[in-house]
């Protein structure tokens, strides 16, 4: 019977509702704040952002030698 | 039939608390859960002893809950790390007990024996509950949204021009690119394409050091494990293969296939074979009738379990967490109500949790261990093609075919950054996080990727090159580069900086003058 099935669902889907309504929250100002101190403190280490030394960047162009 | 091979099974523990209150932990040791075909609906599944009619049967743990409707499992609150505040909050409180069950989908009947009339009212009345629960959630999680995140981050200074370059193309595979990933190196890269090929290149000097055919096209998913020595891909035979990867002179590579064989026995499964010309004869894996994770979409190699672990998400709808000597399903995580199409496991720091996004729109966080859904997310208008977490592991990002990525934070519990642009109306199909979480690259099926500023929400920069839609986007593992796969059967590794930092860092390191332009090199 598919009412039997989908009671068995509903009571699951009610079950996963109450326990996500319990979950702890926090303030969107603070979560937001604690995101952007990351970014902040780890911005010098990010490469993508602030760029590293041509001579350390490994996806240089590849210089060709002069043999002598 | 005799049920074959073991899985194990975290034990739940349960004892009343001096406050009166049921506390429950997951027990560090494992009972041990026999797996095969159910006697109900003869799926393969692990098997539950059940007593129907007085005799004993083994039923997959679908039809335990079809025969058992009371049965509930008590949620657990076991955490791996020592008690947070959190916790402590939490457990404090006079609540009611969770009474929580795994989120299964059930497409047989159940044997019901009350009235039909008794069944409509319970079904309406759980329905309206559903309803207000709903409703709760949405209201719980409106009251803390009292500002955005881009309000906050007003104050932080705007990202100049975002200056990029293709630094190296990848060419070799036949075919579309599906999915890539990066060696914890920082230098090797594992591809797969639809010409069934995996290739692992040397990003520095775009030499290919393995090529390994697969017996079928369509290898969805790689991963690179942890240690380097050994690549996973998905590909739809319901079957994840290992491969192992030696570097030593004989140039071997081993092949363990994850499935559920009968009377299977690992050790033998495994084959070595010997590569010549850098390729690998293809291998069979049988038995490809299989029901559960028939679908592999997406790898992940844990990095804080041991490195012999693996997750998978599957077009069945499920995740699954395997362990790979053995072969065997560890935990499997139902929820999803459509394909799962990608996952993203938490940084080693955060704990033992990951994200998974679907074709039913949400993106669901999990606890690795209880198999339980703890966090669910619903607000993308189409299928999620790709997450991934923040640096810090307190938020993750999504990237669907609404045209849209969004941010979610895990401790607010709701989305709190869109990023979208009217002009995009092609689908994100990749995302990946710069090393600081400032910098969103999102990769489109309009053959563009678009740089994010992940604070602020507005585009950085929008980079050009590929001549076909992107699939896979990674940022390489020290935030030096990323790379970029497209059915163009190309990749491309590229790098860049923002130029307003970049003459910052000139102007503080002291040029002896002050620095207007640069150059990039």
């Amino acid at each position: 019977m598919s009412s039997g099935g989908s009671l068995s669902t509903m009571q699951r889907l009610v079950e996963q509702l109450k326990l996500e309504a319990a979950v702890e929250r926090i303030k969107v100002s603070q979560a937001a704040a604690e995101l952007q101190q990351y970014c902040m403190q780890n911005a010098c280490k990010d490469a993508l952002l602030v760029g590293v030394p041509t001579g350390s960047n490994p996806f240089r162009e590849p210089r060709s030698c002069a043999l002598l | 039939m005799q049920p074959t091979d073991a899985y194990i099974q975290p034990r739940l523990l349960s004892w009343r608390s001096s406050g009166g209150k049921l506390c429950t932990k997951m027990d560090q040791t494992f009972l041990a859960i026999v797996f095969g075909p159910c006697d109900k609906c003869s799926k393969e599944k692990p098997l539950r002893p059940v007593s129907v009619k007085s005799e004993q049967r083994s039923y997959c743990s679908l039809c335990v809950e079809m025969v058992r409707p009371a049965q509930t499992r008590q949620c657990s609150s076991a955490r791996r790390k020592p008690l947070t505040k959190r916790d402590l909050v939490d457990m404090a409180r006079p609540g009611p007990e969770f009474s929580s069950k795994v989120m299964v989908k059930s497409s047989a009947a159940l044997p019901m024996a009350t009235e039909g009339l008794h069944e409509n009212e319970t079904l309406a009345s759980l329905k309206s509950e559903a309803e207000s629960l709903k409703g709760k959630l949405e209201e719980e999680r409106a009251k803390l949204h009292d500002v955005e995140l881009h309000q906050v981050a007003e104050r932080v200074e705007a990202l100049g021009q975002f200056v990029m370059k293709t630094r190296r193309t990848l060419k070799g595979h036949g075919n579309k690119v599906l999915c890539m990933d990066w060696c914890k190196d920082k230098r090797r890269i594992v591809s797969s394409s639809q010409d069934g090929k995996v290739i692992v290149w040397d990003s520095f000097t775009t030499n290919k050091e393995h090529a390994v055919t697969m017996p079928c096209t369509w290898v969805m998913a790689c991963a690179y494990a942890p240690s380097g020595c050994a690549i996973a891909c998905g590909f739809p035979l319901s079957v994840t293969a290992i491969i192992t990867l030696f570097s030593g002179l004989d140039n071997k590579c081993s092949v363990y296939p994850l499935t559920f064989e009968k009377n299977e026995n690992m050790a033998a499964k495994k084959k070595s074979v010997a590569m010549h010309t850098n390729y690998l004869s293809a291998c069979s894996f049988t038995n490809s009738d299989m029901q559960v994770n028939a679908f592999p979409t997406r790898c992940s190699p844990s990095p804080n379990w041991s490195c012999t672990q693996i997750l998978t998400a599957s077009g069945d709808g499920t995740c699954a967490l395997w362990d790979v000597e053995s072969g065997q399903l560890l935990q499997s995580f139902h929820g999803h109500g459509a394909d799962v199409l990608c996952l993203d496991l938490a940084p080693s720091e955060t704990g033992n949790t990951f994200v998974s996004g679907g074709c039913d729109k949400k993106a669901m966080v999990w606890d690795m261990r209880s198999g339980q859904c703890v966090q669910s997310f619903e607000t993308h208008d189409s299928d999620i093609n790709s997450v991934r977490y923040y640096p810090s592991g307190d938020a993750f990002a999504s990237g669907s075919d609404d045209a849209t990525c969004r941010l979610y934070d895990l401790r607010a519990d709701r989305e709190v950054a869109i990023y979208s642009k009217e002009s995009i109306i092609f689908g994100a199909s990749s995302v990946d996080f710069s090393l600081s979480g400032r910098l969103l690259f999102a990769g489109y099926n309009d053959y563009t990727i678009n740089v994010w500023d992940v604070l602020k929400g507005s585009r950085v920069s929008i980079l050009f090159g590929h001549e076909n839609r992107v699939s896979t986007l990674r940022v390489s593992p020290d935030g030096t580069a990323f790379c970029s796969g497209s059915w163009d059967h190309t990749l491309r590794v590229s790098a860049g900086r923002t130029e307003r930092f970049f003459l910052q860092l000139l102007n503080e390191r002291g040029s002896g003058g002050r620095v207007v332009r640069g150059k990039l090199l």
